[in-house]
């Protein structure tokens, strides 16, 4: 029988600087699911409109070799001026924000409560019988918080996609 | 800045990119940019080919041979479709292209109009990059800007694709020097330090080894002669991959012979037993490499690449160097000469000099049927003194044309090694005597892989381009019928080509000559024959149907596990092997 092999993979948030032109995020994309690496989160937005610039950021995992293919892959791309691998950078900040229904009983309504509490989940809309919970954090925290409203009446989640920037002066 | 049209933009872009040449085929989208072609008397010549296949090989032929860009002007929809082969077999062998592509009109982009297909969609992932002009004042640039990026850095081709009213429109023209090309500028020049690492492992070296590859002919000719110099003071023995051939001359005593699956014993056990690998511009290419974990295993590793993603992609390196070859070569070379080091070479090359004697090229020959490998050293005999230039398809005939046929300069050599095109090589000749109009220019065939693009012979016929085609004609597609026989129990689905056309009069029918060979003893007389003529010839070579390409490095084995031919018996191949290509 043939095994098909797997390696050791890693998690890595990788920020990408690129002009913000048409096609832009599809040259990026395209590089990512023709060379079969994964997307785990992806966020994208303009930060310099002078200077037509966008940020995107990337969390994908994969072999250290892996990794470092994908960024040098990247910066082969011509609208590309910037790849940092945050992860192994050093430290960063990430952040990710989500917003979360949840249709519940009136008896599971105080847990509810409790836990957004708890997570420090920002209320941003209310009836008799739902909420909508807005929640900022690393995607850990995100996770966590949507697993224990799960099995009460967790009705729809969006979630906003991995920023990040390196930590201190640099 | 002069107001033109955007149809004279594109020629008087052309005319400033000193473009002489382009291949096309007209249509709806790009009738604008033809008439221009027609009523333009500073006009590119143009080279009406008979698919868009054929006319982006015949470009790539052109380029290759040359050094300069090819360029390409196809239709929109199906004009672009039939591009695509041309562009990923480029975008594989790093080859300059710029390919203009007529598109529908701009407010008719997302309707599903006649004849739209989303070309920049559909060509991102096989070009180097690409443009949409939406704005007529763009085009100029964007032009501009496909020519720098497809002949700097690691060359390939780019798509600028015209929407039919931009074409029609005002638009300002603005010349190559009036623009800055910011974001794209790839480092040329090596990292010092870099070259002093590796120059340190050279010195200390016991048993080094140069494998080169086709970054040195496109870094051009100055890498060539850099290479041979470098190889002369070391006294290093030289091996090269397919696309490589020519860069370092075949006659020099150094020379080992191509590497990798088809390549000789000698060159395929330097590179398991090195000590030193030095890389210059080859890619580590699967067909190189065999079993990546038995790779060379005993070797420090130098690897000089313009590309920096080629670098650590499959094999990890220990002196990685980005840089131009011709930067990089004489970098080292000036470091080597003022460092005076010298390498003893001699208990190596008496290793060397015993593989050598296994003579892995070797064949028995018949005296009733035409060996192939015979046909490719009588037709290298027969030519080896002329200007010739020298293209194949793909299959058998290619991998015993690179064993027989010998070059001793850059830019002879033209064939699909990347994506392994059949169908290439007769547009690429085509391509190349553009290009080369006097000199001789010979694509080595298959019967299976001509017929993909003998449509081409119109082609050459209307542009008075002699190219001659050397079809080696074992009736099957030979390679796919070894791997049958190795692999396959000898089940040959499919890969005997049935109904051939009769080759002598295809020829004649398209006012071509027709030459057949079916005997060795008529084998010279017939290939002098065929130099002699001044038409396009297609000389049928009626070769043994069963005979196999050796030596070969079964896939997924390592260079040591080497096959040197038929009398072996032990043609187990993995399970891991069978899943490779």
């Amino acid at each position: 029988m043939i095994k098909i092999k797997k390696e050791e993979t890693e998690s890595h948030t990788i920020s990408i600087l690129v002009d913000n032109e048409a096609g832009a995020l599809a040259r990026v994309i395209g590089l990512f699911s023709g060379r079969g690496y994964n997307i785990e989160s992806l966020s994208v937005a303009e930060i310099d409109q002078d200077k037509h610039k966008s940020r995107i950021t990337i969390v994908t995992n994969g072999s250290m070799m892996t990794i470092n293919k994908i960024k040098s892959q990247l910066e082969r791309l011509i609208p590309v001026h910037s790849v940092n691998d945050l992860t192994s950078e050093g430290p960063s900040i990430e952040r990710e924000m989500a917003l979360i229904k949840v249709v519940c009983s009136k008896s599971d309504k105080e847990e509810v409560i409790r836990l957004s509490e708890v997570y420090r989940a920002k209320t941003v809309d209310t009836t008799q019988d739902s909420f909508i919970f807005e929640l900022t954090g690393n995607i850990e925290k995100i996770n966590s918080f949507v697993d224990l409203l799960r099995p009460l009446g967790l009705e729809d989640i969006s979630r906003t996609g991995l920023a990040a920037v390196t930590r201190g002066s640099k | 800045m002069t107001e033109l049209v955007g149809a004279e933009v594109v020629i008087k872009a052309l005319n400033d990119q000193s473009v002489d040449h382009v291949f096309g085929y007209p249509g709806g989208a790009v009738l604008p940019l033809y008439d221009e072609l027609f009523k333009n008397n500073n006009a590119p010549q143009h080279i009406l080919v008979r698919h868009e296949q054929g006319a982006v090989h015949a470009a790539e032929g052109y380029a290759r041979s040359t050094g300069k860009p090819g360029v390409v002007i196809v239709t929109s929809g199906p004009g672009a479709t039939n591009a695509i082969t041309g562009l990923t077999d480029a975008m594989m062998d790093s080859v300059p292209i710029v390919c203009l592509t007529g598109q529908v009109p701009t407010h008719l982009i997302g309707t599903d109009a006649f004849q739209e297909a989303d070309t920049i969609g559909i060509t991102r992932a096989c070009t180097k990059h690409n443009w949409l002009v939406k704005d007529p004042n763009d085009l100029a640039r964007a032009i501009h800007e496909a020519f720098h990026v497809a002949t700097s850095g690691r060359p390939g081709p780019v798509v600028v694709d015209i929407p039919k009213d931009i074409q029609f429109a005002d638009a300002k023209y603005v010349p190559p020097a009036e623009l800055k090309y910011e974001n794209y500028k790839p480092q040329v020049k090596p990292n010092i330090a870099n070259i002093e690492e590796a120059i340190e492992l050279m010195g200390n070296a016991k048993r080094p080894v140069f494998y080169t590859g086709g970054g040195v002919i496109n870094s051009g000719p100055e890498a060539s002669h850099l290479l041979k110099e470098l190889v002369l003071l070391t006294g290093f023995p030289v091996t090269s991959t397919l696309m490589g051939l020519g860069a370092f001359p075949s006659s020099d005593k150094n020379w080992l012979g191509m590497l990798g699956m088809h390549g000789t014993y000698e060159a395929n056990l330097a590179m398991n037993e090195c000590d030193l690998l030095i890389n210059v511009g080859a890619r580590f290419d699967d067909r190189v490499t065999g079993r990546l974990e038995a790779f060379s295993p005993l070797s420090k590793k130098i690897h000089v690449d313009i590309d920096p993603s080629s670098i650590n992609k499959t094999v990890p390196v220990d002196v990685p160097i980005v840089a131009d070859c011709a930067y990089a070569l004489e970098s080292m070379l000036m470091l080597w000469k003022s460092k005076g080091h010298k390498v003893d070479t001699k208990d190596w090359f008496d290793k060397i000099n015993e593989w050598r004697k296994k003579n892995s090229l070797d064949f028995k020959n018949s005296t009733k049927l035409i060996k192939p490998q015979f046909a490719v050293q009588r037709l290298y005999e027969l030519t080896k003194d002329k200007d010739v230039f020298i293209t194949t398809e793909v299959g058998q005939h290619q991998m015993w044309a690179a064993q027989h046929y010998h070059f001793n300069e850059p830019n002879r050599w033209m064939t699909s090694g990347g994506l392994g095109t059949m169908g290439y090589g007769f547009p690429a000749a085509i391509g190349v005597q553009v290009a080369h109009p006097k000199s001789l220019v010979i694509d080595i065939a298959g019967e299976a892989s001509i017929l993909m693009n003998i449509q081409e012979l119109s082609t050459a016929i209307q542009h008075k381009l002699p190219v001659k085609i050397f079809i080696l004609n074992n009736q099957y597609m030979g390679m796919v019928r070894q791997w049958q026989e190795l692999l396959h129990g000898g089940r040959y689905s499919h890969s005997y080509t049935h109904s051939l056309p009769d080759f002598v009069k295809l020829a004649e029918a398209y006012g071509a000559q027709g030459i057949r060979a079916e005997k060795p003893g008529e084998l010279d007389k017939k290939i002098i024959q065929m130099i002699d003529s001044d038409l396009p010839v297609i000389f049928d070579c009626v070769v043994d149907q069963n005979e196999n390409c050796y030596p070969m490095i079964p896939a997924g084995a390592a260079h040591n596990e080497m096959l040197l031919g038929e009398k072996e018996d032990d043609h187990e191949v993995s399970d891991e092997g069978k899943v490779l290509i």
